[in-house]
């Protein structure tokens, strides 16, 4: 399962190197700083929220912290996973000031560093929602890397729209 | 470890020939105990805050010639000690604003057949989850044609529209920034940054303040803050396969329908009501409020009745478990605005369940 789309050593980083920690979502690989993020949990029991917004998976209890289960695919608008509702998600758990935040992934690559000047802007035609929670693209020989905004990912999405 | 404790409460029960029942009860014993001595800690009353504000009113009413008496009531009431640091300052305002504003000179007053004395009141007391704290003052109340007018002159209201508002809605611009209608600037208030401040400091601790004002007889700000961080007792209940938990405090009985009282449950346009003793009480039903698949028809249910300020409302569930204490987190800002739930909890198996907010409930349905 740790096979990220980047093989590159970390003993290899610079100063100048950001790390991402990477997650799959949809078959996209993401990227998060990794200073954002606080633990990586594997499948939890998420508590539903009746009324919650659509992205809002629910609740998760971490330790007897309330973490909000943010749901990657609805925040992203990606095909969502219906073949398979209880297929086994990954909980990337970042927090902010006030709130535990955790996103419901596939699947948890390799923290990668990249240095800095690899990270390229993200093309306009992605839309609104894209470019309001994404910061900026790495391409790579297999792939692309799209990296995210945590302060943003976690926001409603009307407050961009 | 209070979680963790009811937790293997529960994996024990009460199998009294078990070897661990002996040392999990003594466990229980001693987490109970330290609960309550953290739990003091954390909880102080609120006395401890207003403990200041007679002597502001005093400072008040020697600088400007008034007489002013500070009656407290409820100071017993308890508050979490965090809480009470959010709140110490927008009291302050309010208080310094009902000693400056509000309470006449003791001549102003005579002529009106008030007696000389001005009396500010705080009164703290618990409401269904809540800790509410009242003050009130005897005096001028406030003068809404002045709100009116500043409003409009500021360019927050049409001229028509401010004919046409409430006297409720009006008292709302009293929150807006930059809107005092004191004609003079004090050195103590008048400079149109109060309210809206004491607003938001309020509504970040996630709580609200209302405004009650009657020209000539003086005005009562309302203060509810939440009681996050406490411990609450509440009925654990199942509507649409979903366990919620209700505060103990709203909750006034518990009825059971039947197909023998089925009769007793009228529809009235697309709302159902329950004939309680001669009083049409209005159902909410859980299930089809949250939206969740909806319990079948002619099936026995529940009927919680709650009760807020003088309405009351009945709300039908599935099931009715049983009372627990349970500790009341924050939801987070993503749920916060849905308003109806006051937080969530963690059961003793560990899963997490909403905390139903009755008076949110009642909003959505506009049966309260």
């Amino acid at each position: 399962m740790i096979s990220g789309p980047f093989n590159t050593p970390s003993y290899e980083s610079t100063p100048d190197d950001l790390g991402f920690v990477t997650f799959r979502v949809a078959g996209q690989w993401f990227g998060l700083p990794v200073m954002c993020v606080q633990e990586v949990l594997t499948t939890q029991r998420i508590a539903r929220v009746p009324l919650a917004p659509a992205d809002v998976t629910g609740f998760l209890n971490l330790r007897g912290q309330i973490v909000t289960v943010i749901d990657v695919r609805t925040r992203m608008g990606l095909p969502s996973d219906a073949s398979d509702p209880d297929a086994t998600h990954l909980n990337v758990v970042i927090r902010d000031d006030t709130d535990f935040f955790s996103l419901r992934v596939d699947e948890i690559g390799d923290v990668v560093n990249v240095p800095a000047s690899a990270v390229e802007p993200l093309p306009a035609t992605l839309g609104a929602r894209w470019s309001s929670v994404c910061v900026g693209v790495v391409y790579r020989a297999r792939d692309s890397m799209v990296i995210l905004d945590a302060g943003r990912i976690v926001c409603d999405p009307v407050l961009f729209s | 470890l209070v979680l963790s404790r009811n937790q293997l409460i529960q994996l024990v029960g009460h199998d009294d020939g078990s070897r661990y029942y002996a040392p999990i009860q003594q466990l229980n014993r001693i987490t109970t105990d330290l609960q309550e001595v953290v739990m003091q800690t954390r909880m102080q009353p609120v006395g401890a805050v207003w403990s200041k504000l007679p002597r502001i009113v005093r400072d008040i009413a020697q600088s400007s010639g008034k007489q002013i008496a500070v009656e407290m009531t409820g100071s017993q009431t308890e508050l979490d000690r965090q809480l009470m640091q959010v709140i110490q300052d927008p009291l302050t305002h309010i208080v310094r604003n009902s000693a400056d504003h509000g309470i006449e000179l003791p001549h102003v007053r005579n002529e009106k057949g008030k007696s000389a004395t001005g009396v500010i009141r705080l009164h703290a007391y618990h409401e269904s989850g809540h800790v509410v704290i009242e003050i009130t003052d005897d005096g001028a109340g406030i003068d809404l044609n002045a709100v009116r007018r500043k409003a409009v002159s500021r360019g927050l209201l049409h001229r028509e529209a401010a004919e046409s508002l409430t006297d409720r809605e009006v008292l709302r611009f009293v929150f807006e920034p930059g809107l005092s209608t004191a004609e003079q600037v004090t050195h103590v208030s008048g400079r149109g940054v109060g309210m809206d401040v004491v607003r938001s400091n309020i509504e970040k601790i996630g709580g609200t303040v209302e405004l009650d004002s009657v020209r000539g007889r003086g005005c009562t700000v309302r203060i509810r803050i939440p009681l996050t961080l406490a411990i609450i007792p509440a009925l654990l209940v199942e509507a649409g396969g979903e366990t919620f938990a209700v505060p103990q405090g709203s909750v006034l009985e518990l009825i059971r329908v039947s197909d023998a009282s089925s009769s007793l449950v009228e529809r009235i346009y697309d709302m159902s009501f329950y004939r309680l003793r001669e009083m049409l009480l209005p159902l909410v039903d859980l299930d089809r409020l949250l939206g969740l698949p909806a319990r079948r028809l002619g099936d026995e249910y529940n009927v919680v009745v709650c009760q807020l300020g003088e309405d009351r409302f009945g709300l039908a569930v599935d099931e009715v478990f049983d009372t627990q204490e349970i500790v009341v987190k924050p939801v987070g800002r993503r749920v916060k605005a849905l308003a109806c739930y006051a937080g969530c909890t963690i059961l003793g198996d560990g899963r997490v369940i909403m905390i139903l907010d009755p008076t949110g409930i009642a909003g959505r349905k506009n049966v309260a």
